[in-house]
């Protein structure tokens, strides 16, 4: 019955629908990125650098949405990398994206040392505020659980829409799905492939540095080292339990952030017959499992990880 | 508009100058955050240097360092090979040392000789079998091993935790969480009197070569090489393709076991969780950097080993970040992959082409 009691209150979902939303960003940024044919694993390195420049910015007396706007520039930026390397040079997309995450963790951690030598706790902004929407946070349940969230959370939400309608209802969108299939027969129709998944990995890439933007303005108020532990990496699984699709990439995230709200729960009134340990490894390995389940359906973009060069065939 | 053109031969030159060349350029880019952090350049660049090479004291420390980077960049290099994507290599380190620490830390007693091979074994094996459950998922349930070995390095470091916490506690450690240390008889003896290098430098050199010979100059290395070229031609060639890449995850898997065991038994003498400050991932660029060569592994590992030891030592001398060193073997990752197109293909500045 407690398990009941857990699963009907208002603040378990208020946390589900907080765990899932940098997800919902990383998620969307992933399968942007995927559905053009680009593996994008410099995601937690983009995570990193959103969640520091965001916070930076703020800290430096940038308001918060300009906060979020540099968060995005430097995802962009990192993204550029990676699309460059992976697209015209079609090098590796593995090894580049590892080098992502490397070169983008790494110059957060030493802009954010060399900028604050010697603090012990690591400073604080005042972070983006619950919402308070006439009528609509005061609704019962609902009120609590969706319309008191922050606004990035709304933003995430409304980007599930966003993306949703430029795949599956714009020319752009075919285009971008098109060339991760396909990509000769979109050269065929006198598009450019390189200029297509170049943007579509830079745009992804925005996306995913406010999957960490939130993290350090939203959901906590200060940059940690290694905050975001693993949290790219659980996208780019959850982004094939989705299948690609925006839709199920924010029933998925959502899944997962109510898996992990409940865990939370679970740990208060179990925790002591099982080390903590046990809870905290409970999203990896969902994750590993959730990537079991649709293994075998896995239906991914046909040119995924094959480059193509401009002129062959 | 910009054409790349094949490059038929790039000979001996190219394939072992662009390494060297994009490790420099690393060193190189490294001037820009010096300067953006007010570091007077020339002066950190010196102190790096004199970090890593200025005494025999610094020598074996960047040699201590190259010891689990040697092996987790032959862990990286065998799987590559055979495109086998094993970015678990700091997961397959930590499992080595934890069964390192299972058998050597008193359950079992004997003299070195018998020791010594036994905690290798133990953290072979434990390592081993870290790779080769996502390269069964991988082959029998097509479950992308890219996402399971990365995930997989979270779940080991939080079961290493709950270890420490638990079984492997060290009673005496004040509440520290590490283990109880490894029995004297099987610590890897120093190679220098009072010096930190220890017998694993010598257990990875001959792990290099060995497995440079193997892949070269048995039918299994050459296997490898075919499936890791063209899976589809080995298949077709009466390769079975998953029995290759299970040999594969046993030794990648197995030599990342055996870089968590050398620091175990070498280093440190017991196991913590900041046992690894990320050794199974630079082994990724150690081994790029080695263009997946078994020998040029020993080189990168040299490098980015004194970069790390060099950059340490440059941070504590003037303050600036020690991350400093993470930032230029990241940016050497990415000087390789270039230079590796490079060598490959040869750019064309076209002036009026239509397309």
């Amino acid at each position: 019955m407690e398990i009941i009691d857990i699963l009907l209150a208002a603040s378990f979902w208020e946390a589900a629908i907080r765990i899932a939303t940098p997800l919902i960003f990383g998620v969307l940024g992933a399968l942007v990125c995927e559905r053009a044919g680009v593996l994008n694993l410099g995601i937690e390195g983009i995570f990193t650098a959103g969640a520091m420049a965001g916070w930076m910015a703020v800290w430096l007396g940038a308001g918060l949405w300009g906060g979020v706007l540099v968060a995005a520039l430097a995802g962009a930026f990192f993204g550029l990398i990676h699309a460059i390397l992976t697209v015209p040079l079609g090098l590796s997309q593995h090894v580049s994206g590892i080098g992502v995450t490397l070169l983008a963790t790494s110059l957060s951690y030493f802009t954010y040392r060399t900028a604050l030598p010697d603090v012990s706790s690591p400073p604080r902004i005042e972070p983006f505020r619950p919402l308070d929407i006439p009528f609509l946070s005061d609704l019962p349940f609902i009120g609590q659980a969706l319309f008191s969230q922050t606004a990035m959370t709304m933003l995430a939400l409304v980007l599930v829409f966003v993306t949703g309608w430029v795949l599956y209802r714009t020319p752009l969108g075919l285009a971008i799905r098109a060339v991760g299939d396909n990509p000769s027969s979109v050269e065929a129709q006198g598009l450019s492939v390189y200029g297509l998944r170049i943007g579509a990995v830079v745009v992804g890439s925005s996306l995913m540095a406010l999957g960490g933007a939130f993290l350090t303005m939203s959901a906590f108020d200060a940059f940690f080292f290694g905050m975001i532990n693993g949290r790219g990496w659980v996208c780019i699984a959850l982004t094939v339990f989705a299948s690609w699709r925006p839709g199920k990439a924010l029933i998925g995230a959502l899944l997962f952030g109510a898996f992990d709200a409940f865990q939370v729960r679970l740990q208060t009134e179990v925790g002591a017959f099982l080390p903590s340990q046990v809870f905290l490894m409970m999203p990896y390995i969902l994750s590993i499992i959730a990537l079991i389940v649709v293994a075998r359906k896995a239906d991914y973009p046909k040119a995924l990880l094959v480059p193509w060069f401009k002129g062959q065939r | 508009m910009i054409r790349f053109e094949p490059r038929p031969n790039p000979g001996p030159v190219l394939t072992y100058g662009v390494p060297v060349i994009a490790a420099a350029i690393a060193i190189l880019l490294a001037a820009i955050p010096l300067a953006l952090a007010d570091a007077p350049i020339i002066k950190a660049y010196g102190l790096m240097i004199s970090g890593a090479f200025g005494s025999v004291f610094s020598i074996s420390e960047m040699l201590t360092r190259a010891t689990p980077l040697i092996l987790t960049g032959l862990a990286a290099a065998i799987a590559f090979r055979a495109k086998l994507w094993n970015i678990g290599a700091e997961g397959q380190l930590y499992m080595g040392a934890m069964a390192a620490v299972a058998v050597g830390a008193g359950v079992i007693d004997g003299p070195s000789w018998i020791m010594i091979p036994v905690v290798m074994i133990a953290g072979a094996i434990a390592g081993a079998l870290m790779l080769i459950g996502p390269t069964l998922m991988k082959t029998r349930l097509g479950v992308d091993e890219v996402v399971t070995t990365l995930l997989l390095n979270f779940i080991v470091l939080l079961f290493v935790q709950m270890m420490l916490e638990g079984a492997l506690k060290d009673p005496m450690s004040m509440g520290w969480p590490q283990s109880e240390p490894i029995i004297d008889s099987a610590v890897f003896p120093p190679l220098i009197e009072r010096m930190r290098v220890h017998f694993g430098l010598v257990i990875a050199l001959v792990s290099a070569i060995a497995l440079a010979v193997f892949v070269k100059r048995t039918v299994w290395g050459f296997e490898i090489r075919a499936v890791g070229e063209n899976a589809a031609a080995a298949k077709f060639a009466g390769i079975s393709v998953t029995k290759t890449m299970i040999l594969v995850a046993a030794l990648s898997g197995g030599l990342a076991g055996l870089a968590g065991v050398a620091e175990v038994a070498g280093t440190r003498g017991y196991l913590a969780t900041d046992l690894s400050p990320g050794y199974g991932y630079a082994g990724i660029v150690v081994a790029m950097l080695a263009r997946l060569s078994p020998v040029g592994v020993i080189a990168s590992a040299l490098f980015v080993a004194s970069v790390f030891v060099g950059a340490d030592s440059m941070s504590r001398a003037i303050g600036v970040s020690s991350y400093l060193a993470d930032l230029i073997v990241a940016m050497a990752l990415l000087c390789v992959l270039i230079g590796g197109f490079l060598t490959r293909f040869t750019v064309h500045f076209d002036r009026n082409t239509a397309g």
